[in-house]
């Protein structure tokens, strides 16, 4: 994602102007104080201009969230986190962040010089002060933007975020928004439906095949986005779209909790296919800081005949709990789960997914690939269940683990629950060692330790890396790779 | 040319002796056969001439052209150009054969100082070298070594002998495991790639093999030490009388 000056400085007159009702020129005077009650969530929805029956859904939440307790299930550990004691609506971190890439963490620069990324767009990632083009602008050419504007808008594809679709499309955000992931769902989740500051929203109408990979690289957002983002994406009728998220890139970041919520309606044939890259500060050497990561992801294949795809590659974070899942409502309707995680130094992966199977005749698939290294704990949990009256349902698990080193841990906790005899479960599970005689025989050909660890490394997600759009691939590679170091002494 | 000097090996976590003052030298255009009984330490000199952990060298030296090489990384070893013919050449799941021979040559030729080659380029090198050891390298498509009968994971072994173009060349009983046909292709493409700026040293149990590759030199190794030395004829005679003679020699 090579991004130039001239590219940033033209996309800023295209684009940051029309954002005129948006987040941005709100933020940067207004700062929420501390601490979260009902009138921090007044004051989110005032501030955003949201009508009355998004203040109210938002409050609901907010009355459900209190009555909740963090989940203690996942295998991770943390100390306590003190919700009194963060900002929910908070300034712009232009005045906290560097002045220039001259104070900005050496080692973070180097890993950016790895991945090949441009000076200006390093500034941007880094956050330093001045570079006011938000991070979700980072994108290859401005001409991309241009003509997809128009192109999208010819198909009569709505891609915009959640804000301006609760003015411009209030209608389907009424109908959708809550639909798969409910206020009550869980503490994260009902945290996030209480506070949540924004995010993408899509819809692709009946028929319509959307006519390039969506990506929030090529969306203009306000730059605090990240910590209770809020996605809805809306497949109609017989419609398809593939949406990417994130960057390989890792990301300067103060906010430790990050909850995200994202759902996803495929109606009937429809086709939703959304891959993930999360490359978050994974915290230092010694396991300090660190982004938490509490997402919830889940897609409803809600129509007959209907597709819902998640492949995920996880390399950053200290904490993820993240279980992109699927319901299987529709006859006949298809739901994937193809995961990469990769865990070093004190990082805790617990992510998996759900296959809720209630139509007859639905399937599903799943590869997950764990890498563990270093001092992280790896797991995968997954849940997969046929509905008593979902008769002929089938599902595929293949749940692949790869240890680094003798001081990592992986596991695999699978839930199998058929509610009915004709359902076909077939579930694999492998864990296996990265032997040094592997590595010995790679070295003695010539590549250095790394090298062979990121050989061996993407051999075995290979499976996964296939599914991610094209341009994705060989950078994920890359920070495959880039993760790792000094996974081996 | 090769030269190992007196050379004292130990296994790293455990206080047991395998070499015990080696002593050889390879000049370069030479194919020099090492022979032995099992547990002689045969594979133990291939691992260490290739510098695998798990050894302590606790005296003498290795000199390839001149320059130590016993605390170099396997990797820069190979950018010296040693290659090691695995015994047992390890399975590399998911990773393709051209592709991981192409990381290893482009990562040896960064190495020396050599400019890294493009996708064409090698493939159009690969086939060149497949055509001229009679190598189908249709092989290399499928992942490294995985699935590969004993025969197909030697000749995958030449093949990469010949595309990264190593100096010295060390054959870790090469033969064992192969059929008489797929002994014949192997041993044409090592006879293929003898060269007057290359050294071989082919470690095997038997004798079979050097009717194959006819070695320049025979040594006997038992005990950790070069017993005895000799022309391509001392091979037959071992094949006759065994090794027992120098096995109660060491004794």
């Amino acid at each position: 994602m090579a991004a130039v000056q001239e590219t940033i400085d033209q996309v800023r007159k295209i684009d940051v102007d029309q954002y005129k009702y948006g987040f941005e020129t709100l933020i940067d005077s207004i700062t929420a104080p501390k601490g979260l009650d009902e009138s921090t969530v007044r004051f989110i929805s005032a501030k955003k201009g949201e009508p009355e029956w998004l203040l109210n859904w938002r409050l609901e939440a907010f009355t459900r969230w209190k009555a909740m307790t963090e989940p203690t299930w996942a295998k991770v550990h943390y100390p306590k986190i003190d919700f009194q004691d963060l900002y929910y609506y908070s300034a712009p971190k232009s005045t906290e962040g560097p002045k220039s890439l001259a104070e900005v963490d050496p080692e973070l620069l180097e890993t950016y010089k790895k991945l090949g990324i441009p000076l200006k767009e390093q500034e941007v990632l880094a956050g330093v002060q001045g570079s006011r083009v938000a991070v979700d602008a980072v994108f290859d050419s401005v001409s991309v933007v241009t003509t997809f504007k128009d192109e999208l808008k010819k198909a009569g594809v709505i891609f915009c975020s959640i804000s301006e679709a609760v003015r411009e499309h209030p209608e389907l955000v009424k109908k959708y928004l809550g639909s798969v992931v409910p206020q009550s769902d869980n503490f994260y989740a009902s945290l996030n439906s209480a506070v949540f500051s924004d995010g993408s929203f899509v819809y692709v109408p009946p028929g319509v095949r959307c006519p390039m990979e969506l990506s929030t690289y090529f969306r203009i957002n306000a730059k605090q986005t990240g910590q209770f983002e809020r996605t809805l994406i809306i497949a109609d009728r017989g419609a398809y779209v593939s949406y990417l998220e994130g960057c390989t890139a890792p990301m300067r970041d103060e906010h430790q909790l990050h909850a995200a919520v994202v759902e996803l309606v495929a109606l009937d044939e429809a086709e939703i296919k959304y891959s993930t890259v999360q490359n978050w500060y994974p915290g230092d050497a010694q396991g300090k800081g660190g982004v938490y990561n509490f997402v919830t992801k889940r897609g409803d294949c809600r129509g007959h005949h209907s597709k819902i795809s998640w492949t995920q590659v996880e390399t950053g974070s200290a904490i993820t709990w993240k279980y992109p899942s699927c319901i299987l409502r529709g006859d006949y309707s298809r739901g994937e789960f193809y995961s990469i995680a990769v865990s070093n130094g004190y990082q805790q992966v617990d992510s998996g997914t759900k296959m809720i199977h209630l139509g007859k005749n639905s399937s599903s698939r799943i590869i997950s690939k764990g890498i563990a290294a270093g001092y992280s704990q790896n797991t995968y949990r997954g849940l997969v269940s046929a509905h008593r009256k979902a008769t002929n349902v089938r599902n595929f698990t293949n749940c692949d683990s790869l240890l680094i080193g003798d001081k990592c841990g992986a596991h695999t906790v699978p839930y199998i629950e058929a509610k009915n005899s004709s359902a076909h479960f077939e579930h694999e599970a492998t864990t296996s060692k990265i032997s040094d005689d592997m590595l010995f025989y790679c070295r003695q050909r010539g590549l250095s330790s790394e090298e062979a660890v990121a050989l061996v490394v993407n051999g075995f997600v290979r499976d996964v890396l296939q599914q991610l759009p094209m341009e994705f691939m060989a950078e994920s590679q890359k920070l495959i790779g880039i993760s790792l170091e000094g996974s081996v002494g | 040319m090769l030269e190992i000097k007196n050379l004292h090996v130990k296994l790293a976590d455990e206080d047991r002796e395998i070499l015990k003052g080696l002593s050889l030298t390879v000049p370069k255009g030479e194919v020099h056969a090492i022979m032995g009984p099992n547990g002689s330490g045969k594979s133990t000199l291939a691992y260490v001439l290739a510098g695998r952990d798990g050894y302590e060298v606790t005296d003498g030296d290795i000199l390839w052209n001149g320059e130590s090489i016993i605390d170099m990384e396997p990797d820069e070893r190979a950018a010296k150009g040693v290659f090691l013919a695995f015994q047992y050449p390890m399975e590399i799941p998911g990773v393709a054969g051209l592709t991981f021979l192409r990381t290893a040559l482009n990562a040896v030729r960064k190495k020396r100082g050599e400019a890294e080659l493009t996708t064409p380029a090698f493939l159009k090198l690969v086939k060149e070298k497949g055509q001229k050891l009679n190598i189908d390298v249709d092989m290399l498509k499928r992942p490294v070594n995985v699935g590969f009968s004993g025969g197909e994971k030697k000749r995958s072994e030449i093949l990469q002998m010949a595309l990264l173009e190593p100096t010295l060349c060390v054959l870790d009983e090469t033969d064992s495991g192969l059929d008489i046909d797929a002994l014949r292709v192997v041993s044409e493409g090592v006879n293929a790639l003898r060269d007057k700026e290359r050294a071989f040293v082919v470690i095997t149990h038997y004798q079979r093999l050097l009717n194959y590759i006819v070695p320049d030199k025979v040594h006997v190794l038992a005990d950790g030490r070069i017993q005895k030395t000799g022309g391509k004829e001392l091979a037959l005679e071992l094949e006759k009388s065994g090794y027992a003679e120098y096995t109660h020699k060491a004794a």
